[in-house]
């Protein structure tokens, strides 16, 4: 199942599949290692629900609701 | 000379290494973003010494926040002899990303493999000759924090430096190796330097690029028409960055062996983060670890113990009491040499079970030290060191050198110059260095320990009702020790209002400089008044409206100059770590330099300035202390006095407006520095008194540190009010700051209207902030007059934000 990365629940992970968005926020994820084709695993939220903090080529990486939004991934069937 | 330059990822070690290579003690954090300029220093190791540029840290090349920049047009321009790549070992992938496009640059790279200590304490092992023969340049496993194999790295570095090397770019098998090639034919006939690193980032449309190329750019635009990628279409800058993360990932992963296969585990920072982090505990916990820190630095009844038992003053011990020769108790005396007696917390003297009333004991050398740790409660870490430092140190020598120079045969003025003048302004100022470094400390542990990155995580939902990043924290947290390096760690933030924003408000967090006034005029008020209530309630509410006056200035601008969509928040966390005794050390040193050198040289230069100018009239003619209301800075500063009185220290009342001027002279010396706001005060204390006479002094030592008698003296001789004090708090702290810091919002600011327009903010900030202080404190009822204007500015922003009034023309 697609969705996109701010409607993971905390400890799914799944396989990134296209990133959209503004040209400055969308090369920022890219520069950061979110492309197609690598794993995230939804860690945690912040106490106010935002931001959240992800693990992407083995490292914590936070971004908000609203620029993971712009990541679709593929649950991954645990 | 030879001239390398340390690029990599923000907190890779970059400035660690740098230390390590150099001998020096820059700033390092647990923190992205730390180092935003470049910094240099000499390798003197090598068969000759090298130049060693460390550049601020980056993810890429590409040209959105301003130390990309930095770091890209350094490689470029400035043509390094060999850059050297520090990669994190324990994040390899993200880390070779950036070099990847570094050996697109013709420029020798060697690779250098930081935090090998921490992947082989994990078990995980790296084959760095596999991955050196895989990227083409020299690879070397280092240590910074251990200082292990930074001789190898150099000397390599050295050999490598000395034969050229062309880019190398690992996007030739990608879908737009052919487009590049093309490009980069096309440059190099162009005579284009570095063509390859050049035509990448023009096939990725780069801002920078695009406008250099022109013509060039037209080839990209002309191939796009014909190309279309299943899963990109002709987004190129995003094909350019699977192509690296996809070679990265198939071709120098693999050299990576992990002992556990498993990924998500559970290590000590994630279980840190478990609590730190907590959903509902996040917060409640960052507020107790802040309060935390001001108790232990501040309190004089340390976790409260003192209330709870019944603990002995010192003096209750006679063996802690000074004798005379003849075996009689001596007592405290006051400047004018009467005995001072005890007195209860209500202002009434304290009678023995005769009637008569308690001298206050002086205490002998060992009650004195005893009397540094604990005297009816314990103190805090802080106030400890405050202490010793003053009571034992500073006040000791100071005493003698004055008891000197008053003995000594010198004329009458220049002993007033020396004592009143210089030792009293120095020490005023060199008594707070206690409690700014051990705050320092505790925020360099929370820095160092990577905590502070998590309270950018946590605060971000809050910030962002505020229209920042949670990433303007630490600028802002900075504020708290110095505005200058808060100012210049704003580059970190990629968007100009953002900072412009972030910038104006950094004085607000009341600095190191400024706890001085706040200590002391809370010290005095409550000596004087005895409200009631701790003097350390002051202190942390005029640290709180600080607080409170930044958050209203950044809703302010956000909604009206500096209107813009709230920037993105795309942060690494690092991981937690023990923070480096040896880091922390050579934090506090260097700061204690600052200090010092700032308190022998501007604050020494201005309070003789200061004590010349308030003994000499316009004629020239020495004034003696009875007389400085004829002096120059009276005369100047008396000008300027209605100014100040919808604040309360302006002309308020008869004896204010004989004497007022001194607060308008000290809130302009503190334009110079902060601290001189206090020495000032410390300098004038003794001239006042020798006006006003004995009353002025009565029961207080206008000559003790923390300057609390010099401001009850001012207080006595002005007859200033309780608001009219508080006015003048918060008036210093939200004023233009000091002489550092406007120079650095000017650097950073990079133009000259935002500038002006900012001086004129904080003149305008200051000024509301105090009247609105100083009249609802004189007359509670203007605060519903102070609430209604509020209350229409707001609905009038919001009502012309929403299109609902015709829009007017607007300040930028």
């Amino acid at each position: 199942m697609e969705k996109s990365l701010d409607t993971f629940s905390l400890g799914e992970s799944g396989i990134i599949k296209a990133v959209s968005g503004e040209g400055k926020i969308k090369r920022r994820l890219f520069d950061m290692g979110i492309t197609p084709g690598a794993e995230v695993y939804m860690r945690k939220k912040a106490p106010l629900g935002d931001p959240i903090e992800i693990t992407i080529r083995n490292y914590e990486l936070t971004l908000r609701k609203a620029e993971a939004a712009c990541v679709v991934a593929e649950v991954k069937k645990v | 000379m030879k001239r390398f330059a340390l690029a990599g990822n923000p907190n890779c070690g970059k400035t660690t290494l740098f230390n390590g290579l150099t001998g020096s003690t820059a700033h390092v954090g647990n923190w992205p973003g730390v180092t935003v300029d470049k910094r240099d220093g000499v390798y003197k190791k090598c068969a000759e010494p090298v130049a060693i540029v460390d550049l601020p840290g980056i993810y890429s090349l590409s040209p959105y926040t301003p130390e990309e920049v930095v770091a890209r047009n350094y490689i470029l321009d400035e043509k390094p002899d060999c850059v050297i790549n520090i990669v994190d070992a324990t994040n390899l992938e993200r880390n070779l990303y950036l070099t990847t496009q570094i050996m697109e640059i013709d420029v020798p790279v060697v690779v250098a493999l930081n935090m090998m200590d921490a992947l082989e304490k994990a078990g995980d092992r790296i084959d760095e000759k596999e991955l050196g023969k895989r990227l083409g340049v020299p690879v070397v496993k280092i240590s910074a924090l251990k200082e292990t194999g930074l001789k190898e790295l150099m000397d390599v570095a050295f050999e490598t430096s000395k034969k050229p090397r062309k880019g190398k770019t690992v996007l030739a098998d990608s879908a737009l190796a052919h487009l590049i090639g093309d490009v980069k034919i096309a440059l190099d006939g162009q005579k284009v330097e570095n063509p390859l690193f050049h035509a990448v980032k023009l096939v990725e449309e780069d801002e920078i690029e695009a406008e250099m190329h022109k013509e060039t750019l037209n080839m990209v635009k002309e191939f796009k028409k014909t190309f279309s990628d299943d899963t990109f279409g002709t987004d190129f800058e995003a094909l350019v960055a699977d192509g690296r993360y996809k070679y990265i990932s198939k071709n120098f992963a693999p050299v990576l062996q992990r002992k556990n296969k498993e990924k998500i585990k559970m290590s000590g920072s994630d279980k840190a983060d478990k609590v730190l982090t907590h959903k509902i505990w996040g917060i409640p916990i960052f507020l107790v670890i802040l309060f935390a820190i001001f108790h232990l630095t501040f309190s004089e009844n340390l976790f409260y113990l003192g209330s709870m038992f019944d603990m002995p003053s010192v003096a209750d011990n006679q063996a802690f009491i000074a004798k005379n020769d003849d075996g009689s108790l001596v007592y405290e005396t006051d400047d004018e040499g009467n005995v001072i007696y005890e007195k209860d917390d209500n202002d009434e003297f304290v009678l023995d079970e005769n009637g008569d009333k308690v001298p206050v004991p002086v205490l002998n050398y060992g009650g004195r030290w005893i009397a540094c740790f604990y005297d009816g409660t314990v103190y805090s870490p802080g106030v400890i060191v405050n202490n010793i430092w003053n009571d034992m140190i500073v006040g000791e020598v100071s005493g003698r050198l004055s008891a000197l120079v008053e003995d000594s045969s010198m004329a009458d003025w220049a002993k007033g110059l020396i004592n009143d003048g210089i030792i009293e302004g120095i020490t005023a100022v060199l008594s707070f260095l206690p409690p700014i470094l051990v705050l320092f400390l505790f925020f360099s542990i929370l820095e160092d320990s990577g905590y502070m990155a998590r309270i950018a995580f946590i605060l971000d939902r809050m910030f962002r009702k505020f229209g920042l990043s949670g990433r303007a924290f630490l600028p802002m947290i900075m504020g708290f020790g110095c505005s200058v390096p808060a100012m210049i760690n704003t580059r970190t933030l990629a968007d100009e209002k953002e900072r412009t924003a972030t910038i104006r408000v950094i004085p607000f967090f009341s600095c190191g400089a400024k706890l001085p006034i706040l200590t002391a005029v809370a010290g005095a008020i409550i000596s004087q008044w005895k409200p009631g209530i701790n003097a350390d309630l002051i202190t942390y509410s005029m640290y709180l409206l600080g607080i409170i006056v930044a958050i209203c200035s950044v809703l302010l601008m956000r909604s009206t100059t500096l209107k813009g969509e709230t920037p993105p928040f795309i942060m690494e966390l690092p991981a937690y770590h023990a923070p480096q005794f040896k880091n922390l050390m050579a934090h506090l040193w260097d700061k204690t330099k600052h200090f010092v050198k700032k308190a022998f040289t501007i604050i020494f230069a201005s309070t003789i300035v200061i004590w010349v100018l308030t003994h000499f009239s316009f004629k020239w003619n020495f004034l003696g202390d009875e007389d400085i209301n004829e002096s120059i800075l009276a005369g100047i500063s008396q000008l300027f006095q209605p100014l100040f009185t919808p604040l309360g220290f302006g002309s308020n009342s008869a004896a204010l407006r004989e004497f007022g001027w001194v607060f308008v002279l000290a809130a302009v010396a503190g334009l110079i520095a902060k601290e001189n706001v206090i020495s000032t005060f410390a300098t004038l204390a003794a001239c006042l008194s020798a006006i006003v006479g004995s009353s002025l002094t009565a029961g207080i030592n206008i000559d003790a540190e923390s300057g609390i008698g010099a401001v009850v003296a001012m207080i006595r001789a002005t007859g200033i009010t309780v608001p009219g004090l508080l006015a003048f708090i918060a008036f210093n702290m939200t004023t233009i700051p000091c002489f550092a810091a406007v120079g650095t919002a000017k650097a950073e600011l990079q133009s000259k209207k935002r500038y002006g327009w900012t001086l004129l903010f904080w003149l305008c900030a200051s000024y509301i902030v105090g009247t609105m202080i100083y009249t609802i404190g004189t007359a509670w009822w203007t605060a519903f007059i102070w609430a209604l204007v509020i209350a229409v500015v707001v609905t009038v922003i919001v009502l012309i934000n929403k299109g609902m009034l015709s829009r007017r023309k607007k300040l930028n």
